[in-house]
């Protein structure tokens, strides 16, 4: 336990507590302009009443991280849910982050289903290969942000509004690393046990369900994770040019507007925990799996 | 309704000749035969669908629409390119990975660095960044430092955790081999760590890239001068030209697929040993 400590939670800790104080380090020079700009023309401002005013401020440069906890659990309410006519949702940060939260993960469900069948096809047949390989490529390179507001205006035309597009936007972000870390994967295994599977005259699909898909797992966990955080992206974007009014990308269009630094702040640190929760319990998965397949992981000790 | 058969009947027999080319042709034409051919046909079949169905404009134009406006204001899409790409994501991108490689190189010197960062950083990575794009806009202007600095922190993590991946990515028997041989650290560095460390760099270049070209091209919707993709984009989509649109689509299209072939090109010469790469 001792031992754990020390070497995982410890080193963690370490670097966020430099990241913290580098953070309240930099928000006085930031927020000086503001404080400077307040105060009477030729007025001597001390240090601490400096810092103290720059740590406080209404519409802050760089809002410090009390501000912004303080904010979030401001923000975070939950009593609209048994309310009656679920008055104050719209306020609420829990509200939003389960709309963004949804149009992620159906999103990377469309993504991940996409992305496999295609590495599948890719790995199997040179045609496929050959010709959509270069194309799944280009895709990524389209801006998606430039085609969805186009997105949502085909979907609606055929009668496809709220989830469906965003989940749209949502997947052709997450399926790129998706197919670009499987096919990686699946031809990773090497020639010496592809030769011993056919000595032992396995069919194809002994090769693939016994060879080839356990030694693409090391590719693919990475592969979903950024495929997961690609769709919240996706999901973030998507908000932006649709006009919608719920979600976190909504909001901080919004804020942004009206340049409140910290309700801004509050959304990205919402979208972040959202984030961090998807990753970490994918990371759980991940080290089981490995572990199972009786590969590294790497956080193991190693000699 | 003839367009829209005839549609799938060139479907089917382009497809059939991609079959039959992917078999006959050597590797090297096939590789540059094919794809081109499928995205012909793609092209081809779009046109056709929205000729036979009568697809409104302000839907979907016509791809020849498309083609003839990326001529007619070429001058006009290069000075975008030149804003976005080459200054706003080229800059970001450089600073962004080389920050994110230097970074991993003292992570790997130092074993406590490295368990403090890799879990950060893949959380870093996970996170949308891309939301601190109106906050960069805040900080640095409307002008294309802005959105360089949005892509050197999208860019920074997803890197970032591919290097330090990548340098810590030897085996023991790997290493006791090189103490054998009474190597020095420069040495196992330069001959052992850092090509196994290459198709991990690799994929973390790759995997930025289009992360680069959506933070330069959302940036831009959050303020920028009057000229760029992402204003361009904007404005258009208001005024419904979307034929300059899609023309904007395709020059980002090219400019990241050329790139992205660099470094398909880098990869093959560099990790030419790894098992992905044989043929």
């Amino acid at each position: 336990m001792v031992q754990w400590l020390a070497r995982s939670v410890l080193p963690v800790m370490t670097i966020i507590a430099a990241i913290v104080l580098i953070w309240y380090a930099a928000a006085v020079p930031m927020n000086a302009g503001r404080t400077y700009m307040m105060a009477p023309d030729d007025a001597e401002i001390a240090l601490p009443d400096l810092v103290s005013d720059t740590w406080a401020q209404k519409k802050p440069r760089l809002p410090v991280p009390h501000q912004i906890v303080v904010e979030v659990r401001k923000q975070a309410t939950f009593s609209w849910i048994w309310k009656e006519k679920r008055r104050g949702y719209k306020r609420s940060l829990i509200y939003h982050t389960w709309v963004t939260l949804s149009s992620t993960i159906f999103g990377f469900v469309l993504g991940l289903v996409l992305g496999v069948s295609l590495s599948l096809a890719i790995v199997y047949s040179r045609v496929m290969d050959l010709s959509v390989m270069p194309w799944v490529i280009t895709s990524q390179t389209i801006p998606i942000i430039a085609i969805a507001p186009m997105i949502i205006v085909i979907m609606a035309a055929g009668g496809m509004t709220g989830l469906m597009p965003k989940g749209v936007i949502s997947m052709y972000l997450s399926y790129f690393p998706i197919v670009v870390g499987m096919t990686k994967g699946l031809r990773s295994s090497e020639p010496i046990l592809e030769d011993q599977m056919k000595t032992w005259s396995a069919t194809a699909f002994q090769t693939f369900w016994l060879l080839r898909l356990p030694s693409a797992m090391p590719f693919l966990f990475p592969a979903m994770k950024i495929g997961l955080a690609a769709a919240l992206v996706g999901a973030v974007v998507a908000e932006l040019p649709s006009g919608a009014r719920a979600g976190l990308g909504a909001r901080l269009l919004v804020f942004s507007y009206r340049s409140e630094t910290i309700p801004m702040w509050a959304n990205l640190v919402s979208a972040a925990l959202l984030a961090g929760i998807l990753v970490v319990s994918f990371g759980l998965l991940e080290r089981a799996v490995n572990r199972r397949l009786g590969f590294r992981n790497a956080g193991d000790v190693t000699s | 309704m003839m367009l829209v058969v005839s549609a799938f009947v060139l479907w089917a027999g382009l497809w059939a000749l991609n079959i039959i080319l992917a078999r006959r042709l050597s590797e090297q034409h096939a590789r540059i035969a094919v794809p081109v051919i499928f995205g012909l046909t793609l092209v081809l079949v779009v046109e056709l669908m929205v000729r036979g169905l009568n697809v409104s404009f302000v839907i979907l134009p016509k791809p020849s629409e498309m083609v003839v406006r990326l001529f007619t204001s070429y001058e006009m899409l290069w000075e975008d390119f030149a804003q976005t790409i080459l200054k706003g994501a080229l800059t970001g991108y450089i600073v962004g990975c080389g920050a994110a490689l230097m970074v991993a190189f003292l992570a790997s010197w130092s074993d406590f660095l490295r368990r403090g960062l890799l879990p950060l950083g893949n959380f870093v990575a996970a996170l949308p960044v891309v939301g601190l794009a109106p906050i960069m806009v805040m900080w640095f202007g409307f002008g294309w430092e802005s959105k360089a600095a949005i892509v050197v922190s999208m860019c920074f993590f997803p890197m970032l955790v591919n290097c330090v991946q990548g340098l810590a990515a030897t085996n023991a028997i790997e290493r006791d081999l090189f103490k054998t041989y009474a190597a020095s650290p420069v040495q196992q560095l330069g001959l052992l760590r850092l090509p196994a460390a290459m198709p991990f760099v690799l994929n973390g270049l790759k995997v930025c890239t289009p992360l680069a070209l959506i933070g330069a091209i959302v940036a831009e919707f959050f303020g920028s001068p009057s000229v760029g993709m992402g204003f361009r984009i904007k404005t258009s989509v208001g005024s419904l030209s979307l034929d300059l649109v899609w023309a904007e689509i395709i020059v980002a299209a090219i400019a990241g697929t050329g790139f992205f072939g660099l470094l398909l090109i880098i990869e093959r010469s560099l990790t030419f040993w790894h098992p992905s790469q044989r043929r």
